[in-house]
């Protein structure tokens, strides 16, 4: 019996394992390896690259502080936005008589790719009214046309009257303008999901709770968010590893300029425009340890769901 | 607690009536059971008295208040659903705690109504378990401790015994009716199972395509059933029917049900004297049908031969399905009948216990009226 000997089993996973090794498993090791070398691999420098990262000694080139800062930007306000505003479209689509149809208007630009995404929106945010659509809306009604994804401290045409003149770092239009594209596209993704798990909600139950006393809002607070948390944390991980590896968007749009640079795209300037493959690979060094975690708590929660099931 | 009170209530989905033009009247503290078929109109009714379907014509009261537009959760009733739609991700404890909990009842006093309720149903050892670790019987018990924590102004029962096996069905049936006894609170339960009907039944109202047919206590229902689906649905099994026409002189009058003739008894032919000549029809019960050779006292045969087609036996009793020229029939006999398959059998149909109906109209004609 084949099955019996020590090997049959090697042998089944050889094919998997071969291929993960040579595009996966030497990829991220000859990653770690450059990125304790110097920029054309050829000296060991130590930890050199990853004290360019936190030292942020060439801000103007290439700005790691604002790259990092801005993932967490993405990683906050893009999932946050693309949950929400996702879990309100799935709860108006599922009273309305037309649901397949809004939700497929909605779930459109994820069919869109995100480098065609970025194109329109690229002439969607154009300083001239006459071209751009948000400054026509914006001058139509009286307002003065913004330069959206160039401008990075905006807010100030309407917050010098009212607040500070210069917003911290991070918190710039521009990178707004950016996050609201990508919720854009992922939107669609989120109703989607979140719609499949809202029709698992039966009726009965939540007109047994709306007997029981419960009014629209405690029916929502506490038990339609509670019976699909495990669902919003699925699209939410999801979403959050988007955030992480975000590159195409941002490339597209702004090709980081305007400090709207992220992890991804200053490690691709860094390793294959400035051809400093140390910094480059310690960047991606620094995405994959941010990655990680999420991926692991995700797994574990895969397991944990099979488990009960 | 409160009487329930439809007043002329109609409800339309689109232009297809559910219900229509429902008049009833549910005394304080009474059980009432809503039976009928299948898309009668019974769950329609039951929701449009929680609050979870708009009425469209016609009042609905609980008590003396006017609810057509009182939102649900403002009209303090509980219900019971059919798939008992516990929440998934709550405890039983806080199932059963969660009514209170939004209407603001203090920690101790919801504390001490769930411990009450779950010694009651005995669940008390299930109040920390999820409703998915729970079977069938067990969430069932949930659903309606939740429903009497709230000790709310009326119960709301819709078939909430059908997903149970056929044992724990009779025992939470008999459950059900002493816990009525012991709050003595509405009920309203709506099944389409007309044993429940029988069983637990103050009073019984039979639904049949969203209009009442009859309302009364399940004794006269079963004696006096109005027209001939009442006498065909309540009852099991159910009443034998045959097309009949009277004949004879007015102090003999019999009917003519083509295989055979039966001679109307004295005291049941007042009734049936305008239908002379005319067709009406016989119904008769499978249990006031009895074989020959094991007669009961005090009834009013009429022998009949017809030929054994089936034999159910149920153990204490027999039920034979007969044919008799082509009319079948079933009566329900004695264990120790000797009919078998394919034999024929001389039956006693009781003709003291008969019902006649007009054919043209399905309404009961009054036998026993005295003249
Ligand atoms: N939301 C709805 N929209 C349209 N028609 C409906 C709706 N709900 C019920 N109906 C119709 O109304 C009628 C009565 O339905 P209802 O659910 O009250 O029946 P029921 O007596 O409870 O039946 P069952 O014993 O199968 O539960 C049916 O013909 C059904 O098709
Ligand atoms: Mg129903």
């Amino acid at each position: 019996m084949i099955g019996r000997r020590w090997w049959a089993p090697w042998l089944w996973l050889a094919p998997a394992i071969t291929l993960l090794s040579v595009f996966l498993i030497y990829p991220v090791v000859d990653t770690l390896r450059r990125s304790l070398l110097n920029a054309d691999s050829t000296r060991f420098v130590g930890f050199d690259n990853y004290k360019f990262i936190i030292d942020n000694p060439v801000p103007l080139l290439s700005n790691t502080h604002s790259a990092i800062l801005n993932n967490v930007l993405w990683l906050v306000l893009f999932t946050s936005f693309a949950v929400g505003v996702g879990l309100g479209i799935a709860l108006l689509a599922s009273r309305v008589r037309y649901e397949a149809v809004a939700k497929s208007a909605i779930f459109i630009p994820m069919a869109v790719s995100f480098v065609a995404a970025s194109v329109i929106w690229r002439f969607m945010y154009v300083f001239d009214p006459h071209i751009g659509t948000i400054n026509a809306f914006i001058t139509h009604f009286g307002g003065h046309s913004t330069a959206w994804i160039q401008n990075t401290n905006a807010p100030q045409t309407w917050l010098t009257s009212l607040g500070p003149t210069t917003l911290p770092d991070p918190i710039q239009i521009n990178n707004l303008a950016l996050i609201i594209v990508g919720v854009w596209v992922w939107t669609g993704f989120a109703v989607v999901v979140l719609s499949a798990g809202l029709r698992a909600i039966s009726s009965e139950m939540l007109q047994a709770a709306r007997v029981d006393g419960a009014n629209e809002w405690q029916i929502f607070r506490r038990i339609i968010i509670p019976v699909l948390s495990p669902t919003i944390a699925v699209v939410a991980t999801t979403l959050v590893i988007q955030a992480l590896k975000l590159f195409d968007l941002v490339w597209v749009m702004t090709g980081g300029k305007f400090k709207t640079d992220v992890i991804a795209t200053l490690f691709f300037r860094e390793a294959f425009l400035i051809q400093d493959f140390g910094v480059g690979s310690a960047l991606a060094i620094v995405l994959l340890l941010a990655v990680v975690p999420v991926m692991v708590v995700s797994i574990r929660r895969f397991q944990f769901q099979e488990e009960t099931r | 607690m409160a009487s329930v009170t439809f007043d002329h209530v109609t409800k339309r989905f689109d232009e297809t009536p559910a219900i229509t033009d429902l008049d009833l009247e549910i005394a304080d503290r009474e059980f009432l059971v809503l039976v009928g078929p299948s898309g009668c109109g019974k769950s329609t009714a039951l929701r449009m008295l929680a609050g979870l379907e708009t009425v469209t014509r016609g009042k609905i009261y609980i008590g003396d208040r006017l609810v057509n537009d009182v939102p649900a959760k403002d009209r303090d009733l509980a219900m019971v659903f059919q798939s008992y739609a516990l929440y998934p991700h709550m405890s039983v404890y806080d199932n059963m705690a969660f009514g209170l909990k939004l209407r603001k009842v203090k920690k101790e006093e919801i504390r001490r109504r769930v411990t009450e309720a779950a010694r009651t149903l005995d669940i008390e050892e299930l109040l920390k378990r999820k409703p998915r670790q729970l079977s069938g019987g067990q969430r069932q018990r949930v659903a309606v401790g939740r429903a009497i924590v709230r000790e709310p102004r009326a119960f709301l029962f819709d078939e909430p015994l059908s997903n149970l096996d056929a044992k724990l069905r009779v025992q939470t049936r008999a459950e059900l009716s002493k816990l009525h006894e012991r709050i003595g609170t509405t009920f309203i339960y709506v099944t389409h199972d007309q044993t429940e009907a029988m069983t637990m039944a103050d009073r019984i109202a039979v639904l049949r395509d969203g209009i009442i047919q009859q309302v009364g206590r399940p004794q006269e229902l079963y004696e006096h059933p109005d027209n001939i689906f009442v006498a065909g649905f309540i009852g099991s099994p159910a009443m034998n029917f045959f097309d009949a026409t009277v004949r004879g002189e007015p102090e003999s009058l019999q009917l003519d049900t083509g295989p055979f003739h039966l001679p109307i008894p004295r005291e049941k032919a007042a009734g049936l004297l305008p239908y002379r000549g005319k067709k009406v029809v016989l119904g008769v019960r499978p249990e006031s049908i009895h074989d020959s050779d094991f007669p009961r006292s005090g009834v009013i045969p009429v022998q009949v031969q017809a030929a054994v087609d089936v034999l159910e036996l149920m153990g204490n009793e027999v039920f034979l399905h007969l044919l008799s020229d082509g009319v079948s029939f079933l009566a329900r006999v004695d264990s120790r009948t000797k009919a078998k398959p394919g034999r024929k059998i001389q039956v006693l149909f009781d003709l003291g216990e008969m019902h006649a109906f007009d054919a043209d109209t399905q309404q009961a004609i009054p036998l026993d009226k005295p003249f």
